[in-house]
């Protein structure tokens, strides 16, 4: 069947005009049509624009033109401006929102000749890890549709899980790809800070958001990155430096490769994802790898210092949102404070308005060097942990859960356990350090995932181990039962 | 009655003169229809980011160098978190714990002539604000985000200043300098250049300063005079009747010439500054900031220094010569016409009727309708004694007017001056004969009559008798016969 196709093979059968991508961009808008009213994975299809889109990539190749996403569909995660279309960051209050321009992320899958199927339900804002905090709606994970496919970008995953399209955007800024990816048995890959621009993608916590991608494999990955990544002058913080071929690095040997196991992570870890975990590390020595114990003191800190910073930053990069200029406004304002209190306040949901109000706490005269000042000063000391290891190894490894994906509803009322699922991913935000999160096996029917952590733009060498193990493991393949 | 001395500190916000804003590219022009220069960036949509302007950070080290201050090799952009229609973001970006420009000074002249150093405590960059518009709109606001994103340079003083008028010498002299330096047009009314007052007072001799009100939304010299004596005034009515000065905000209210309390610091924002994760920390390495230096003009100090030494001009006209780039290349072109030797004459034409014409007109140097090739011309006729300096006042008015050259002027209306001995002998003479009780009085004693025969006589040559010749012949004839 053409979904379980990879992107490599359909931008073969494209190339060899064996099918158009009018007709594998109608395949997979069949599929989201019969599947999304189940899943819920999608809160805008736009299935004109894609057919349109469809038709040019199709002409693009007629004219002689090549490229591996020429014609690919993909979703993106309702956090990236897409023009003329609406972008409503799972929220009430962008409900009404069109964006009058594209994310850069957007404008580059565009120019590579990617289809734009739709927009992909995730947690409002990208805060949570479940989906449930979605204005839109829960999603559900396609390996049970009485559990959560993780979040924020729980959207992306489950579209890609359910085989709704060969690939999805995401963001990651606490494990917000890893984490979904991980519990719907795909590959998400997480980026270095600054490696794919900001601009467009809606600002939770600035300092931690990066964009990245879900596919179903590694090799699928290093397509769609390649794509979106690179220095964007209206991104401050994206970086000037070259861009490495990373599907032409896919294939080296892993002899040699040192890799890290993260001692922290690895302590009180459930026995079979620890099993799991050992399988998966035995499977990268039998390639080659070598492994060694490596310790970080200042991790077990991330869970706390990542939610003093992201909630601070949030808590401003959400004012914007005042009911003046664009979305959701309340009836009547009697004045100026009604306006924004109503506003605001029907605008959220209580996710949200927990983390501005944290925030705004942790950001207050008085608290500000307890909290905010305290927490950078232990980002530092997580940074130069990860430094220290990545001197004397070239990858970490570590679960990425510490359990599969829960039931719908059963953490909604415990934030701190909610928080605590992000637990292996946030040191990786914390870092600004490219992280990709694996298929690796099954607990009680349910995917499970390995999290590959590796040094600044080591995105090309994390791909090329994750695409090794994945020559040697079939768990990337499995799909979920109804969806294959 | 108790002795009170009164403390002041300025903060000025210059807008600097770059073409597009400090984080956006959309123009800062001033005075477009609402809302047509706001980008998508200026209007806080979902997903910008902002991109610094280096134009303006080259803005910011140049007035640094020029008030000798430290420029920081990183400096930070922080938020500034507060809620109003006219600020989109929610925040504003700004400066706070580590300025681009360090501590520098400059020095003001007082009235006695003494020079005083007034220290610059730091100057940093930020976005201005957009505005509200309340006039022509039933039961709303509107908001206009054309200044949005606009660049500042707040230049914050140290407590320094001791009276109402050294903390007006204090703007001017930075007027002058950031006009000096191009860095901002200066335009008052539009709000281009603008202070805030901290006052307080206390008792002579005393080290602790008195608590202090800040004044906000000054943008004339003459508020800033009026609102400072006012507050001043109503500090010690306040103190001395037993009651106590609160810290607070105060808005100086023009029409009414007081100030009014806005907010108490209890009710002031938590403003909550962190530093801006969109833009990382800016780094000026060496390099730049002597690229920056090769820039720098004759600053207006030394600009006066230059004139007092060269032109052997006394400090005041050396001062107003150079109140700016325009006038001291004006003044210096006139004198390149003329000499360095008639330097005094030429600053006296500048100061005096070139000066007067402006200001009738309400014009500025740049815009004179007589240049200073023209106005060289028209001195060269006093120096050479075509004409004295009292015709040459009525070829100025001409050459002002009509826009001709001096000697035009002079031929047109036969304003030459009469230096033949034997035309003036004949008038002299005409008068005598028609005056003959003066003569006689002259005669008695009353030297006094002399200004009269004097003016007799130029009446009748309409004013072109060289003064000179005119009196040595008067003389000569009154005292003998």
């Amino acid at each position: 069947m053409l979904h379980n196709r990879s992107i490599g093979e359909l931008a073969e059968s494209l190339a060899r005009k064996e099918i158009s991508s009018v007709e594998l961009t109608r395949h997979f808008l069949a599929r989201i049509e019969a599947m999304n009213p189940t899943l819920n994975a999608l809160i805008t299809v736009t299935a004109p624009q894609a057919l349109a889109e469809a038709a040019a990539a199709d002409r693009r190749r007629a004219a002689g033109e090549h490229g591996p996403l020429l014609g690919i569909p993909l979703i993106h995660k309702d956090i990236f401006c897409t023009d003329g279309v609406r972008t409503s960051c799972g929220s009430r209050m962008l409900d009404s929102f069109v964006a009058p321009y594209d994310a850069t992320v957007v404008e580059r899958l565009k120019a590579a000749g990617a289809v734009t199927l739709g927009k992909a339900n995730m947690d409002e804002f990208a805060m949570g890890s479940s989906n449930e905090t979605s204005y839109y709606g829960p999603v559900r994970n396609p390996w049970d549709p009485a559990r959560v496919p993780g979040g924020s970008s729980g959207g992306s995953a489950a579209s890609v899980a359910a085989r709704l399209a060969p690939f999805a955007t995401g963001t990651d800024t606490g494990g917000s790809i890893r984490q979904p990816a991980a519990l719907t048995g795909i590959t998400g890959i997480k980026p270095t800070y600054g490696r794919v621009s900001r601009y467009g993608m809606i600002a939770f916590a600035s300092s931690l958001d990066q964009a990245g991608v879900f596919a179903r494999s590694a090799a699928d990955a290093a397509f769609a990155l390649q794509a979106m990544s690179g220095f964007d002058p209206r991104d401050s913080t994206s970086v000037d430096a070259p861009v490495p071929d990373y599907a032409g690095t896919l294939d080296a040997p892993l002899a040699g490769l040192r890799i890290g196991l993260l001692k922290e992570f690895f302590e009180g870890l459930e026995p079979r994802n620890a099993a799991l975990i050992e399988a998966a590390i035995g499977v990268l020595r039998g390639l080659g790898a070598v492994t060694r114990e490596v310790s970080l003191p200042s991790l077990p800190l991330s869970v706390p210092t990542y939610y003093v910073v992201a909630p601070a930053e949030c808590s401003s990069n959400l004012s914007r949102f005042d009911g003046v200029r664009y979305g959701h406004r309340c009836e009547n304002p009697k004045d100026l404070a009604d306006l924004y209190q109503r506003s605001r306040g029907e605008g959220f949901g209580a996710e949200v308005k927990r983390r501005i109000m944290t925030g705004t706490y942790v950001l207050s005269a008085g608290y500000f060097d307890a909290y905010y000042l305290k927490a950078q000063k232990v980002r530092q000391l997580i940074t130069d942990d990860f430094r220290r290891a990545f001197a004397e190894v070239d990858l970490l490894v570590s679960p990425t859960t510490p359990t599969p994906a829960f039931g719908i509803g059963a953490k909604v009322d415990d934030p701190v356990t909610m928080y605590l699922n992000d637990i292996y991913t946030i040191g990786a935000n914390l870092a600004g350090l490219p992280a990709l999160s694996a298929p690796c096996g099954f607990v009680d029917g349910l995917p499970m995932g390995v999290q590959l952590i590796g040094p600044h733009f080591a995105e090309a060498r994390l791909l090329n181990a994750a695409h090794q193990y994945q020559r040697a493991t079939d768990w990337h393949r499995r799909a979920a039962p109804g969806y294959a | 009655m108790m002795d009170w001395e009164v403390v002041i500190g300025l903060e000025i916000h210059a807008q600097l003169a770059t073409r597009s804003k400090i984080f956006s590219g959309a123009a800062t022009a001033y005075g477009a229809p609402p809302n047509t220069q706001a980008c998508l960036v200026d209007l806080a949509y979902p997903g910008v980011l902002p991109v610094l302007n280096a134009e303006a950070v080259r803005m910011a080290v140049k007035f640094g160098l020029a008030i000798g201050a430290q420029i920081s090799e990183r400096s930070i952009f922080a938020r500034k978190n507060y809620f109003y229609p006219d600020l989109p973001k929610g925040y504003q970006i700004s400066q706070y714990e580590q300025p681009v420009v360090g501590r520098g000074s400059i020095t003001i002249a007082l009235d006695d002539g003494e020079a005083k150093t007034i220290g610059i405590t730091r100057a940093h960059l930020e976005e201005d604000a957009g505005k509200s518009l309340h006039e022509g709109l039933a039961n709303a606001s509107g908001i206009d985000l054309n200044r949005a994103g606009t660049p500042l340079l707040e230049i914050v003083s140290e407590p320094d200043m001791r009276s109402a008028k050294e903390a007006v010498a204090y703007m001017k002299k930075l007027h002058m300098l950031v006009r000096y330096l191009e860095i901002c047009d200066g335009n008052m009314q539009e709000g281009s250049f603008r202070c805030d007052a901290n006052v307080s007072v206390r008792p002579r001799g005393e080290r602790k300063f008195g608590t202090r009100a800040e004044i906000k939304n000054l943008n004339s010299f003459r508020f800033v005079e009026k609102a400072i004596q006012h507050e001043v005034a109503r500090q010690i009515d306040l103190i001395e009747s037993g009651g106590h000065v609160v810290q607070e905000t105060r808005l100086y209210d023009s029409d009414k010439d007081e100030t009014r309390s806005m907010r108490s610091k209890e009710e002031a924002n938590d403003y909550r500054y962190f530093p801006d994760p969109d833009l990382l920390p800016l780094a000026i390495d060496r390099e730049f900031i002597e690229a920056v230096r090769t820039t720098l003009p004759e600053l207006p100090d030394q600009k006066a220094a230059r004139f007092a030494s060269a032109f052997q001009l006394s400090a005041y006209d050396a001062q107003v010569l150079s109140a700016s780039r325009e006038m001291g290349a004006y003044f210096e072109a006139v004198v390149e016409h003329v000499g360095a030797a008639q330097a005094k004459l030429a600053a006296n034409w500048v100061m005096g009727e070139l000066s007067s014409a402006l200001n009738r007109d309400g014009l500025e140097i740049d815009a004179t309708r007589v240049g200073s090739r023209s106005l060289g011309g028209l001195l060269q006729r006093i120096i050479d004694g075509t004409i004295s300096g009292k015709i040459a006042k009525e070829v100025f008015e001409a050459m002002w007017s009509e826009g001709r050259e001096a000697d035009a002027i002079i031929e047109a209306k036969g304003l030459r001056q009469i230096t033949d001995d034997g035309a003036i002998a004949r008038a002299i003479d005409t008068v005598i004969a028609a005056n003959p009780q003066q003569l006689a009085d002259y005669r008695a004693g009353k030297d006094k009559l002399f200004g009269f025969f004097v003016g007799q006589v130029m009446k009748a040559t309409g004013g072109k008798a060289n003064p000179a010749q005119l009196n040595a012949l008067l003389k000569a004839k009154l005292g003998g016969g």
